[in-house]
């Protein structure tokens, strides 16, 4: 199955009126002829192929990686498929974090899991492209026909043995007309696709080289920090700045909105400055605590009406007919993001333009709301890229790049401006907390005739995921979401919603299969059966992808064949992958110990093989760690968690062994950054049911009730 | 402020800052070693390791004047080519993610193996616990401790 793909001037400006909503074009190769540089140098001469691709005469492949890198592994994995295509020498590829370009990329950004579906055929046509374009000039070099010539390697060669590197052919293949249509790979045929490749940066991170926003300094740069509200819904009253502004190395300390910033020489002289800062606030709105927000949620949940996410078939009379009615609740707390590297941001606003320098997963949302705040067009406003360490959704948002923007004009110099670990806790942004009430109906038979959720949720937005399993699989269903609207700020956390979400279902499925008496496996494939035979309404999933992922996890983990191991399973749908764990617990000396979490995941082709293990990996441990440990807590609209000494991370020796497997079917990839988190909390709470008898409801795990005088061992 | 003369990385520098700033924020702000990591400030994450004679220390907890005669190693120091086992280890296995935690991680597996080229696993467990990595990466942080175990013997 080679794929022809046309590549027209036309159907690019489709294109990019149709993703942008604008005229904007998604590669330059829409041009009839390729780019030359002149890289300094004069006889260095450089061709872009496309806004990915640039070749030197001396072999270096240059390839632009657009999307902000946080740990996802795409600054290796996405010029891994251009160099595919292009068949290049993986050694001589020189990977470049492009800064934001919106003529050049559409979607420069990280978040969703979408980035790999986004752009995967678009990366292959960039290498297909010059491929094609290097044969054709070696062809007309030659005057042989270009059916006679392969590619490989970063060489194209002749059938007599001939040969020329793609620097010594890149400057004719500037001269030829970019082609309309280009081949790509079968799949089959890859070579670096689906290898192991090493993190193109390993070096510079393994030497301390400045990769991160947090590195960045510059000339004349001035440091600040910011003391925001320690509690939400108030506001600032007064301010008493005279004492820390005497500090030695404070150059000002500005209030604009409800920020005071401190600005000096130095980070260590702005902390102690903020300790003789005297701030006193008010009230402005809503002030809450969590204890408020466990009533409402009980209230919530009774409430008689709420917005109806989907609605199939008779749920009254499911239930009023059922043999058996299982109804469970589950809750789950604020969490912070806490990137390893904290909120940080550089900006310089000039008379006429601005110059932001920073970790964001989204540089193009942060300009438009610098440029927004500031008055003036976005296209004044430059963005480059860090890497970013770790994001997990936080750096979604662009709050932390405009109060950078802001200050810098206000005091009219150049500044980069540091959360501290405290600030990042106290007064970021949170992963919403949400409780949910499932209900199921069950026949005489032990089949699923009923099927309820409501999720209830402090700025959580819709709470559910309506068209997810088991949606589709049930007659009669009912999914319904109910809000608050709270001044506790919240935003996407990695696996939105779906992060806590699959614990509840997958828990709470568990309990049905058990009421129901099949086995949790048997259980959910039997629903999937249905859903393939008769099903209900619109499914977002595939129900045969779901199935192969259960299957490849239960025979990897040899479920139900264990006889000293309690397992637990757990199956989820997000991002458009799919991924089934499984996992064990030994009981030991009266305790349970986690031993080992089996993982299958179908996210199509594996891009890097490496990158990949990585992302479930650590998808689980971040599922693991925060359902153990996690939740920031409020009182009076004060976060009291502040740092890690009360926000407890898993640490090294807290986490099992875990096994990876991937489906391989050939099908375009999807991404991996976030579908590996949502199982895990499932998957273990079913092992500790099934070793222990306890049920887990709510989350964090270890401050349960249920695990009163119980010892979860942990052990690497 | 005060004016101090400490020994990084085999170089001595002369730098004038108050008496309590931490080692971290010296190495960053005033010398400009930012393979130093800020995380939390508070000697709970391991992000800002460095060796002080040898030993891994939280430098955000360690003021400047405490420093002395002490010889402080930073992860840029660690190895001339940055080809210290560990730090070839860590490329081997590919341990990073984000990559923010890892010169800290480094520095605590590199202090462990110097005193102890073999360490049993719990004595790994041990040297690594203070070092938190928030995307996740300690199974093979794991691995890379073991593979840089064996090439240091
Ligand atoms: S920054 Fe020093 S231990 Fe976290
Ligand atoms: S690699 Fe991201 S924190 Fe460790």
């Amino acid at each position: 199955m080679e794929t022809l793909t046309k590549t027209s001037r036309r159907d690019f400006l489709k294109l990019g009126l149709t993703a942008g909503g604008g005229l904007v074009l998604s590669f330059n190769w829409s041009d009839s002829l390729a780019r030359i540089t002149h890289a300094g140098d004069e006889a260095a001469v450089n061709v872009d192929f496309n806004s990915y691709l640039s070749i030197s005469p001396d072999d270096v492949i240059t390839i632009f990686s657009p999307n902000p890198e946080l740990g996802q592994n795409i600054k290796t994995s996405f010029p891994m498929v251009v160099a595919e295509e292009l068949d290049a020498d993986w050694k001589k590829v020189n990977v470049v974090q492009a800064a934001l370009d919106v003529k050049k990329y559409d979607r420069q950004l990280t978040g969703g899991s979408g980035a790999v579906p986004h752009s995967w055929e678009r990366l292959r046509k960039a290498g297909a492209t010059a491929r094609q374009m290097l044969m054709e000039a070696a062809a007309k070099k030659w005057n042989v026909s270009a059916s006679s010539l392969t590619a490989s390697n970063g060489f194209v060669i002749h059938a007599d043995g001939r040969k020329l590197s793609y620097g010594a052919l890149a400057a004719d293949a500037a001269g030829i007309p970019v082609p309309t249509e280009v081949k790509l790979k079968n799949p089959k045929d890859f070579k670096l696709i689906g290898t192991a490749v090493p993190n193109v940066d390993n070096k510079e991170m393994v030497t301390g080289k400045p990769l991160y926003g947090l590195d960045f300094y510059r000339e004349g740069m001035l440091h600040a920090m910011i003391q925001r509200p320690p509690a939400f819904g108030t506001k600032i009253k007064s301010v008493n700045a005279a004492a820390a502004k005497a500090l030695p190395g404070i150059v000002d300390v500005v209030t604009f909105k409800n920020n005071v910033a401190i600005v000096g020489k130095s980070t260590w002289e702005i902390m102690k400055a903020r300790r003789v800062l005297k701030v006193e606030y008010e009230k402005e709105g809503n002030i809450e605590s969590t204890t408020d927000h466990d009533k409402l949620f009980k209230e919530l949940l009774d409430k008689p009406e709420a917005t109806v996410r989907r609605q199939d078939g008779d749920v009254v009379a499911a239930f009023k007919n059922a043999a058996t009615v299982i109804k469970r609740e589950y809750q789950c707390p604020f969490l912070s993001h806490a990137p390893m590297e904290p909120m940080n941001f550089f900006a310089h606003v000039k008379a006429d333009s601005v110059e932001l320098v920073g970790p964001t997963q989204t540089p193009d949302r942060a300009r438009n709301a610098t440029a927004q705040l500031l008055g003036i067009s976005p296209d004044k406003v430059t963005v480059e890229l860090t890497r970013l360490g770790g994001g997990f959704g936080r750096r979604l948002q662009a709050d932390y790049v405009v109060e950078a923007a802001e200050l810098s004009k206000l005091i009219n110099a150049p500044v980069k401006v540091t959360w501290s670990r405290e600030d990042d806790m106290m007064g970021g942004s949170y992963r919403p907390a949400v409780r949910y009430r499932f209900e199921a109906a069950l026949d005489a038979k032990g089949s699923m005739t009923g099927y309820k959720l409501r999720g209830v949720g402090i700025n959580a937005g819709n709470s559910t995921r309506e068209d997810n399993f088991p949606s589709g699989a049930v007659d009669n269903l009912l999914i319904e979401s109910i809000d608050h609207q709270s001044p506790i700020t919240t935003g996407a956390w990695r696996a939105p919603i779906t992060n806590f979400l699959a614990f509840a279902e997958q828990a709470f499925l568990d309990e049905v299969a058990l009421a129901a008496k099949k086995d949790p496996v048997q259980f959910r494939l039997e629903l999937l059966d249905k859903a393939k035979q008769s099903p209900v309404g619109a499914i977002r999933y595939d129900i045969d992808r779901t199935k192969s992922v259960i299957n490849l996890v239960a025979e990897k983990s040899g479920w139900g064949k264990k006889k000293n191991l309690a397992q637990g399973f757990s199956v989820y749908f997000s991002h458009r992958s799919y991924v089934a764990q499984v996992a064990e617990v030994e009981m030991v000396s009266g305790n349970p110990v986690l031993k080992k979490i089996y993982a299958a995941s179908d996210c199509g082709i594996v891009i890097n093989l490496s990158g990949a293990r990585q992302q479930v990996m650590g998808g689980i441990v971040d599922g693991l760690g925060h359902a153990l440990y996690g939740q920031v807590t409020f009182k009076e609209g004060a976060a009291e968690q502040h740092n890690f000494n009360n926000y407890r991370l898993i640490r090294y020796n807290e986490v099992p062994e875990v096994e990876v497997h991937f489906v391989d079917n050939g099908i375009d990839p999807t991404g991996l950054g976030e579908p590996a988190l949502p199982p895990t909390g499932g998957a273990v709470a079913n092992a500790i049911f099934k070793a222990t008898g306890k049920r887990l409801y709510n989350q964090p795990f270890i401050l349960q009730e249920e695990m009163k005088g119980v010892k979860l061992g942990l052990k690497m | 402020m005060a004016a101090y003369s400490i020994h990084v990385n085999g170089e001595t520098k002369k730098i004038d800052v108050a008496s309590d700033t931490p080692l971290l924020w010296v190495l960053r702000d005033s010398l400009g070693l930012v393979g130093t990591k800020y995380g939390c400030g508070i000697a709970q994450c391991g992000a800002c390791t460095v060796h002080l004679n040898g030993t891994a220390v939280r430098s955000c907890s360690l003021p400047i004047s405490a420093i002395g005669a002490s010889k402080v190693t930073t992860i840029e120091g660690l190895s001339k080519e940055g080809d210290h086992p560990v730090q070839q280890a860590w490329q081997e296995v590919d341990v990073p993610q984000c990559g923010y935690c890892q010169a800290g991680q480094i520095m605590s597996a590199a202090a462990l193996l110097t005193k102890n080229p073999s360490p049993s696993e719990d004595q790994i467990a041990t040297a690594m616990n203070g070092n938190i990595c928030r995307c996740g990466t300690y199974h093979r942080i794991k691995e890379a401790v073991v593979l840089a175990s064996s090439k240091m013997k």
